[in-house]
């Protein structure tokens, strides 16, 4: 196991951010960390970066406790947090110079580690102009760049591209895809269901400081009942009829939105209840305005596990 | 061994990190160098003709130490902008979670606040031998001046590291850098403090800032000296020093809390 957390604890004051959160990360994965602001997701990153100390339960990451072997940790971790923690003052190449030297390289090695790095993460033509002037995607790839100088073992990845335009986003994901070809283990915090559904092989689905769903997205995603199919009728008169129709393909009584003259039903061929659909409703005479199969998204497997537990 | 030799080596690199913001980035260096030289000239010319020295003599030549101490003072929000600059953008987070020397974030800061202070100091001297500030002892007491600015320096250090590390909040600079003022006017910088109401000048006497500048100026020669202050502007300093470090080391640690 890369990560391995076991019923870790930790408050600040009145407030629970981790209230027993368990989770095991095998090497060479992609672990996201799902779930809204507050959830406690920053602060597991920053337990397990050795950042902050826990009030009870254990961490250990890379075969090391947290708690009790730090050094070791951060030998063979990168970080990589919410703010592009760079020196803005400082070049790209002096910053990642800069870190190469405080993780013990010698001043020829880091100079040609700095010059790999900016090249990998493509930044070579940029490599001497100050920070400042960096646009956002610039920055946070010249940080997973600093957070990864020594080719850690395990990279912490807090909301890596949050704030983050659509180009910067795609630049930050393809850097994040290089290092895991790599074989490095990710952990990834995100309350962006694409991105973890792009990038994570495990999600982990958190409220309130604990783990409420686990699994691959597609296991996430069959637990709310697989893919449907949705039929949008020309006239609202035609609802009752095609349900019916659409009851006999599905098995199952289908939902109905009167308003957006929409039925809604589950269904386990795709291919083959989309083509009885058409056929059956083209016999039938239905004018139709509509067709889909459509995936669930993670946002319906939030939705649907948050609300469980506010009902419950 | 191997572990204090790292220690030196990554404070060092810290250090560097500082230096480097001086050749990117050089106007807050310039500002540090030329506005005590400012203040030189305008109280030197501009509001120096009507104060009376202590005991008589040339008032440029008692203002001299007394702002040698001042830019000293002003080393405290350098210190705590920089602090907590790295503090609020997660730089300071990024050089926790290395397996670098923990002491070097502050070593570094140490180094190279000290370093830009002893090159103030320099511009200063050169500032003041143009405006008539002589020098009067001998070699070895104008250095030990020197030194006693500097020890003074060293304790602001640690007042700027808890104040950057406790307010974390670049704003709150704005703070210090205001209050400096009065508490500079409330010392022996300007004027004499038995011209100030007594309770007042007592507290001017006692200021540590007063304390160093009665002791330089002693060991200048400078006109408007006091005799005695020399261990009192050796004690001050570390008992500054005595507070500030171990709430320094408390503030880094609550950073894990």
């Amino acid at each position: 196991m890369a990560v391995l957390v076991d019923r870790l604890r930790k408050r600040f004051g009145d407030k629970i951010a981790l209230d027993g959160f368990d989770l095991h990360v095998p090497a060479g994965t992609v672990c996201g960390l799902l779930g809204p602001n507050g959830a406690g997701k920053t602060t597991l990153v920053r337990i397990l970066s050795t950042l902050l100390t826990c009030d009870g339960g254990r961490a250990e990451v890379a075969g090391f406790d947290v708690a009790t072997r730090a050094m070791q940790v951060r030998r063979r971790i990168g970080l990589v947090g919410q703010h592009a923690a760079v020196d803005e003052v400082l070049s790209g190449r002096q910053n990642l110079e800069l870190f190469g030297r405080l993780y013990h390289l010698s001043a020829a090695a880091a100079r040609a580690r700095a010059t790999e790095l900016l090249d990998r993460f493509g930044l070579a033509d940029t490599g001497n102009k100050a920070v400042k002037q960096y646009s956002g995607g610039m920055r946070r790839r010249l940080d997973l760049a600093a957070g990864m100088i020594l080719a850690p073992e395990v990279l912490f990845l807090d909301e890596p591209t949050t704030g983050l335009d659509p180009r910067g986003r795609n630049e930050v994901w393809a850097a994040v895809r290089s290092l895991v070809a790599d074989g490095t283990t990710v952990l990834l915090t995100t309350q962006y269901l694409d991105e973890a559904d792009q990038l994570a092989d495990q999600i982990a689905v958190i409220d309130a400081g604990r783990v409420i769903a686990g699994g691959s997205p597609a296991q996430l995603k069959s637990r709310i009942g697989g893919d449907r199919i949705e039929v949008v009728v020309h006239d609202a008169g035609d609802l009752g009829p095609a349900a019916e129709l659409l009851h006999k393909i599905a098995a199952v009584e289908p939902e109905k939105d009167v308003d957006l003259r929409r039925l809604s039903a589950p269904v386990r061929d795709r291919v083959a209840a989309l083509t009885e659909t058409v056929r059956a409703l083209d016999a039938a005479g239905v004018p139709v305005e509509d067709i889909a199969l459509r995936r669930p998204t993670l946002d319906d497997v939030f939705l649907t596990l948050t609300d469980g537990k506010v009902s419950a | 061994m191997s572990s204090l030799r790292w220690a030196v080596a990554d404070g060092w690199t810290m250090t560097r990190r500082d230096l480097a913001h001086w050749v990117r980035q050089p106007a807050p260096v310039v500002v540090s160098l030329l506005f005590p030289i400012l203040l030189v000239l305008m109280f030197g010319y501009l509001l120096g003709g009507a104060i009376a020295v202590p005991g008589g003599g040339d008032y440029r030549e008692f203002l001299l130490p007394g702002m040698f101490v001042m830019t000293m003072g002003f080393g405290v929000e350098g210190t705590m902008l920089a602090v907590t600059t790295d503090a609020s953008r997660g730089v300071t987070d990024r050089f926790r979670s290395i397996p670098m020397a923990p002491s070097a974030v502050v070593v570094g800061r140490c180094g190279a606040d000290m370093l830009n202070s002893a090159l103030v100091l320099v511009v200063m001297a050169a500032c003041g031998l143009a405006v008539g500030w002589r020098p009067h002892g001998g070699l070895g007491a104008t250095l030990a001046a020197f030194g006693l600015l500097l020890l003074l320096r060293f304790a602001f250090l640690w007042v700027g590291i808890f104040l950057g590390l406790a307010v974390a909040n670049p704003g709150a600079v704005t703070l210090v850098q205001v209050l400096v003022w009065p508490i500079s006017f409330l010392s022996n910088i300007f004027v004499a403090p038995d011209t100030m109401p007594s309770w007042l000048g007592a507290i001017a006497t006692w200021n540590p800032l007063s304390v160093t500048a009665a002791a330089t100026r002693e060991l200048y020669g400078s006109p408007g000296a006091a005799a005695g202050w020399l261990g009192v502007a050796v004690v001050w300093p570390l008992l500054l020093v005595a507070v500030f470090f171990p709430l320094s080391v408390r503030a880094f640690r609550r950073l894990s809390r």
